[in-house]
């Protein structure tokens, strides 16, 4: 007896530049207490048909065809009923657990509500449902807890809160909508962990969307793959990953890239794999860097540290330590990426080299020539050397300007004597390098999409062409057909014109994909340096170790079988960090020595590790 | 952000080889054409404009002059045949030319009050905001002191010790409005600075002051055309508070607040006295308001 | 919280120091005022003039004792009513504007917020527009043109309330003069509050809510009023500045002898002292109000509160 039965079901936006079909015609079956993965970019649909079933859409938004839950239909139901269902008969729980949660009112206030109204209990009764499920989300001291406010809760935290009150009536069917793409590698590790339990203790069924395959791959028994609004196909998770039919289902395997793949290969793109052909991985003769060439960049014991607001009226100001204590040392031809969670200090790291914070202490040499203590007007010269690459691709473009004017503006700030034919020239075939078309120079950024905009960022860094190029982030915001184009692009760029680039990502399989050396960060400082493949196979840190065991692979027969032994707590505020080493809190090695003494980057075999006990 | 576009496209080249650029869609004519659609804010705009063209050439169009009495008609309704179209005051002076004249000083005082508080917030804002830290602190903490300040109170002070002159009143009035203009102006400097293609910019090695000309600037001129558009009005009610109160412009120059108290005056017996300045002080506030609120939707949808 | 607490209250002296600097050193510049050397006044007026106010003190050591008077609450002898001191002409007078503008204020945040929020509720409906519609009328049309325009149709035309005064106190006096006094802030409020509600009602926060299927009336009275009614709190500090200053000319209008119309006098007289007192005092009111505004604000946000 299927739980939802959902059948021709299609959901149409009326904008005001025209209707736009969000899902069409999109049927499947759920029995009670499986799981389903819903995957897509963004775009497909994905998030929009879920809140259909639920009367979630937007004004604008419309609904047609069934949904039949358990014998009800859910579509055209009237409000009235389907608010019944609404939380008592399906959860829904949302992505960013930062604003979905009412701010205003304490936990408690949040989930009594829910229970007062489904279900009539007494004060004392929702107090006592409510910590249990608190409890059941591991939720340390439920009891006290409950009455504080959502700020005073971490994002991973946070977030089990929802889970607990989307599960506070028992709900059949539970629709997670991107749960962990906000939160930390390590945290999200968590978090899917939990919802392993939740299924098992209360065998709810799970709609689980996500764009992020590793983590279909590891929670999910069916898996549904949507494009544009349609189905491009369905089946069991094995047969999906290890026999995938769709081409759309293959392009997107193959463009994500994977932890545990040794070789390269080109990711393959989406256009690429629209024919009905398999798709070729083609190996890419990778350019190794000299390493006994001088060094490019030289960083020694690096400190960042910003002043903030003292805590009480007549307190000590604080200090946060973003940067604490770096040393990296990059090749020309190099790619070093740089990995660490939220508060680990790599952006900070990435604007401290670029000079544009200035750095507490440390030493920073760029082409043998230290660059720290030098004003603006010194610096100007070494900036043709060394570039950057943002996160956001909107963002980094200033919306006024043209793409002309934009990639131009560096050729114009150095070399202002350039006649304008010329300019325009190396505009012109830097543009056509990244992929744009030269007639797109007079046009403005918003007018593009997010991946030709990352285009244009990369363009307007190698116009003059720079030695090195720090990417901060420059695929995260991008979907993974997207960031498999801009990794290419990247590392074609890289061969071509030996480029060092400094990538820095919270995506462990993307770095280990275009680095050739990858360092760790915790908290500000340095934990683990090592090659792309020795970091995999020996990782000798504790934190790294556990980095890699969190991140999901696309591989069900892994993931099942992977000890899931996620790291507990959370990242501590930097703060206020731990004496001695800072990931001694969570590390499951720990000793007396850790809260004492700092560990040193110090060598291990082929690699760098700070830790007493490696 | 628009949907994946075809990258493969080239259109025909010219002939001696080079591309034709396809002439791209700036942020303002997308904001044009929003506010294009919005009908009521349009017919706002229309009716400023033609209510501005009234005031400069509608005196012309009448024999009287505006200071001229007419005692063999002397408060008496609008009346076709002596040319006294929206009826005369108690000392026979004709209303119509009055009400434009007095518009023509009310708008140009709205005009150049907030000109000057333009001037003086943009600077001011935009230089907290762009420094920072302790010269944006001290810059804010001196707003903030002022900004508690009852400056009505002040500028009445002001003008009953010194005297009705009118440059005074601009300056005065100028001086309440510029703090709201600074703040906004600050605040968006700020979150300016911290956007990434300022950053770029400043990785690139580009001068401050092109920082300031080619990415500052231009982002904060939505921002201040919407509230300078909001402004006006304001000034032109602070001008009428004032003058209403007879600290004002001085006699015989009028303005509509003036107009308004003498007509409040004479409400029981002589109506139109109030009614004409009233209806054309209101229209014109009202206009202003709504093509304030009708840009502030075209050129940041989010803030309905 | 406290901390907060300690930090704007001791922010708030330099503020009312300057405002009682400023009255001060306006009053000794002003030409043809009764500190102007220039005018030649009697021996007798002058020798009344250099005891009452030390003239021949450093200038420094009189804005000391302006300030220790102010204190105590002595401002001065009025210049215009011979036999009062400005503190008891404040104490006449503020009362009465205390309760036209208490009165105001109370109505414009009633009918304000309700009026707002019913719009957001029903957003893009006709209700909604008209309710814009109407506000936008009311922040367009002056008070002072409000009012005449109201005393017209009401009480000559119709008659049935009078025209000005505030005759036995009662409360048909007030009508007129709190409506017209009130109807900027309503029209500011409304908006205000739409805004505000229609921005909080598409919170991440609210969709929980409705996910978890409570009833509409639960999510916009338990989750979404409070959120939505803070920048209405926020606006209350300048709301007040606003409704003092509306007082001026609405006490003016209806003849209602309130401290706006002493104000008002005052300055036409020139009655220096009186209108100096005025000003400091409802300068003062205003930084004080603003201050507990601030309060209640951050009590009110408990990322304030609970830091």
């Amino acid at each position: 007896m299927s739980l939802l039965t959902v059948d021709s079901l299609n959901v149409r936006f009326q904008t005001p530049d025209g209707e736009v079909h969000a899902v069409r015609d999109l049927g499947f079956s759920l029995a009670p207490g499986e799981t389903l993965g819903i995957v897509g970019e963004s775009g497909s649909g994905k998030s929009q048909s879920m809140m259909s079933l639920i009367g979630l859409l937007a004004s604008n938004g419309r609904a047609e065809g069934s949904a039949r839950f358990d014998g009800t239909e859910l579509i055209g139901m009237p409000l009235g009923a389907l608010r019944k269902v609404r939380g008592r008969r399906i959860g829904m729980i949302f992505q960013d657990p930062m604003t979905s949660l009412n701010p205003y009112m304490t936990v408690f206030e949040q989930m009594s509500r829910v229970l007062v109204h489904h279900e009539r209990l007494s004060r004392r009764e929702s107090r006592k449902r409510c910590i249990e499920l608190l409890d059941a989300v591991h939720i340390p001291e439920a009891a006290k807890r409950m009455d504080m406010y959502p700020h005073e809760f971490s994002g991973g935290m946070r977030q089990r809160v929802m889970i607990a009150a989307a599960m506070l009536c028992r709900p059949d069917l539970l629709i997670a909508d991107e749960p962990t793409t906000a939160l930390d590698v390590t945290v999200q590790a968590q978090i899917l962990e939990l919802m392993r339990d939740v299924r098992r203790d209360f065998g709810t069924a799970i709609i689980l969307i996500t764009h992020d395959l590793g983590v279909v791959a590891g929670l999910c028994e069916r898996v549904l793959v949507m494009h544009r609004g349609e189905e491009k196909e369905s089946g069991p998770v094995d047969d999906i990953f290890y026999r995938p039919q769709h081409p759309y289902t293959r392009a997107l395997l193959a463009a994500v890239p994977r932890l545990d793949q040794a070789e390269i290969s080109r990711l393959a793109s989406l256009d690429e794999a629209d024919e009905e052909s398999a798709v070729e991985r083609a190996l890419i003769e990778r350019r190794e860097p000299d390493l006994d060439a001088p060094a490019l960049l030289d960083v020694s014991d690096l400190r960042v540290h910003f002043k903030l607001a003292p805590e009480t009226l007549l307190g000590k100001p604080r200090v946060l330590r973003a940067v604490n204590g770096v040393e990296l040392e990059l090749r020309p031809g190099e790619t070093l990426g740089v990995v660490g969670e939220s508060g680990c200090g790599k952006s900070t790291l990435a604007r401290a080299v670029l000079r544009l914070v200035p750095a507490t202490s440390g030493h920073i040499s760029l082409l043998g020539e230290e660059i720290t203590g030098k004003d603006k007007k010194e610096m100007r010269v070494h900036r043709r050397d060394m570039q950057v690459v943002f996160q956001d691709p909107l963002a980094s473009l200033n919306p006024r300007m043209t793409v002309g004017d934009i990639v131009a503006e560096p050729l114009r700030t150095h070399f202002p004597s350039i006649p304008r034919r010329e300019v325009r020239q190396k505009v012109e075939a830097i543009l056509s390098r990244v992929g744009l078309g030269p007639e797109h120079v007079n046009r403005y950024p918003h007018e593009f999409s997010g991946g030709q905009c990352q285009r244009i960022g990369i363009a307007r860094a190698l116009v003059l062409e720079p030695k090195l190029v720090i990417c901060d982030e420059p695929v995260s915001a991008l979907d993974v057909s997207i960031q498999a184009q801009i990794v290419n692009l990247l590392m074609d760029l890289q061969a071509e014109m030996n480029l060092s680039l400094v990538f820095i990502a919270h995506d462990l399989a993307v770095v280990r994909h275009i680095s050739h050396r990858i360092m760790v960060m915790y908290l500000g400082r340095v934990v683990e340096v090592a090659d792309r493949v020795a970091l995999y196979e020996r990782p000798m840190h504790p934190y790294t170790q556990a980095l890699i065991r969190a991140v999901p692979i696309p591989d069900p027969e892994l993931e099942r079988n992977k000890p899931h032994a996620p790291l507990h707590g959370d990242l501590p505020s930097p703060v206020d960090p731990p004496s001695g080493c800072a990931f001694r809190t969570r590390c499951p090695i720990a000793v007396g020595r850790c809260a004492v003494e700092i560990p040193e980057l110090r060598q291990v075999g082929d690699h760098l590790v700070a830790c007493h006990e490696a | 952000m628009s949907r994946e576009m075809p990258l493969a496209t080239v259109p025909a080249g010219k002939p001696d080889g080079g591309i034709e650029p396809v002439k791209g869609r700036s942020l303002w004519v997308d904001a044009w054409n929003v506010l294009r659609r919005n009908r009521a804010a349009v017919f706002a705009g229309g009716l400023i404009l033609f209510m501005g063209v009234a005031v400069i050439i509608g005196p012309w169009l009448s024999p009287w002059a505006y200071d001229h009495t007419d005692w063999a008609n002397t408060s008496i309704g609008p009346d076709w045949e002596s040319r006294h179209y929206f009826g005369t005051d108690a000392l026979g002076r004709d209303l119509f030319v009055r009400t434009l004249y007095g518009g023509r000083i009310s708008l140009m005082i709205g005009v150049v009050a907030t000109l000057v508080s333009l001037l003086i917030g943009i600077s001011w804002g935009a230089t907290a905001g762009y420094l920072g830290g302790r010269v944006d602190h001290v810059m804010m903490r001196i707003v903030d002191i002022l900004y508690a300040m009852p400056f009505m109170f002040f500028v009445i002070l002001l003008m009953v010790f010194f005297g009705r002159n009118i440059i005074l009143i601009f300056v005065a009035i100028g001086a309440i409005n510029w703090l709201d203009m600074a703040r906004i102006v600050r605040g968006q400097t700020l979150s300016l600075k911290h956007k990434e293609f300022v950053e770029a910019a400043e990785a690139q090695g580009v001068a401050t002051f092109n920082i300031l000309r080619r990415h500052i600037v231009p982002n904060l001129l939505g921002v201040v055309v919407v509230y300078v558009t909001l402004t006006i009005p304001q000034v032109i009610l602070v001008e009428s508070f004032l003058s209403f109160l007879g600290l004002g412009v001085q006699e015989p120059m009028t303005s509509w607040g003036a107009l308004v108290n003498e007509g409040a005056q004479e409400m029981g017996t002589a109506p139109w006295m109030l009614v004409f300045p009233a209806v054309f002080l209101a229209l014109t506030l009202f206009c202003f308001n709504f093509v304030g609120d009708g840009l502030r939707d075209a050129l940041d949808p989010k803030d309905r | 919280m406290l901390r907060y607490a300690l930090t704007r209250f001791i922010g708030a002296i330099p503020t009312l120091f300057i405002l009682i600097a400023v009255a001060f050193f306006m009053i000794r510049a002003a030409p043809g005022g009764p500190f102007d050397a220039e005018k030649a006044l009697p021996a007798e007026i002058e020798a009344n003039l250099r005891a009452a106010y030390h003239l021949d003190e450093p200038l420094v050591q009189q804005f000391g004792r302006y300030v220790w008077n102010i204190v105590r609450g002595d401002f001065g002898p009025s210049f215009q009513y011979k036999d009062f001191t400005v503190t008891e002409l404040i104490a006449a007078g503020f009362p009465v504007s205390l309760r036209l503008g208490g009165s105001a204020m109370l109505l414009a945040l009633l009918v304000g917020i309700a009026a707002g929020t019913i719009a957001a509720l029903r957003q893009n409906s006709r209700t909604d527009h008209t309710v814009m519609a109407v506000s936008m009328t009311g922040i367009s049309i002056p008070n002072f043109v409000m009012a005449p325009l109201l005393i017209l149709f009401f009480a000559v035309y119709l008659g049935w309330l009078p025209a000005g005064g505030i005759g036995d106190g009662g409360w048909r006096h007030m009508i007129l003069p709190v409506v017209s006094l009130a109807l900027p802030q309503i029209a500011y409020i409304a908006r205000l509050t739409r805004g505000s509600m229609i921005e909080v009602l598409r919170s991440n926060f609210v969709r929980t809510a409705r996910a978890q299927g409570l009833p509409e009336r639960t999510v916009v009275l338990r989750h979404a009023l409070k959120p939505a009614l803070l920048p209405v709190v926020s606006y209350l500090g300048p709301a007040t500045a606003a409704v003092i200053t509306g007082s001026v000319v609405i006490e003016q209008i209806f003849g209602v002898p309130g401290l706006g119309r002493y104000f008002v006098q005052g300055a036409l007289n020139r009655d220096y002292t009186l209108v100096m007192g005025v000003v400091v005092f409802y300068g003062a009111l205003i930084i004080l109000f603003n201050l507990l505004v601030d309060l209640v604000y951050a009590w009110l946000d408990p990322k304030v509160k609970y830091a």
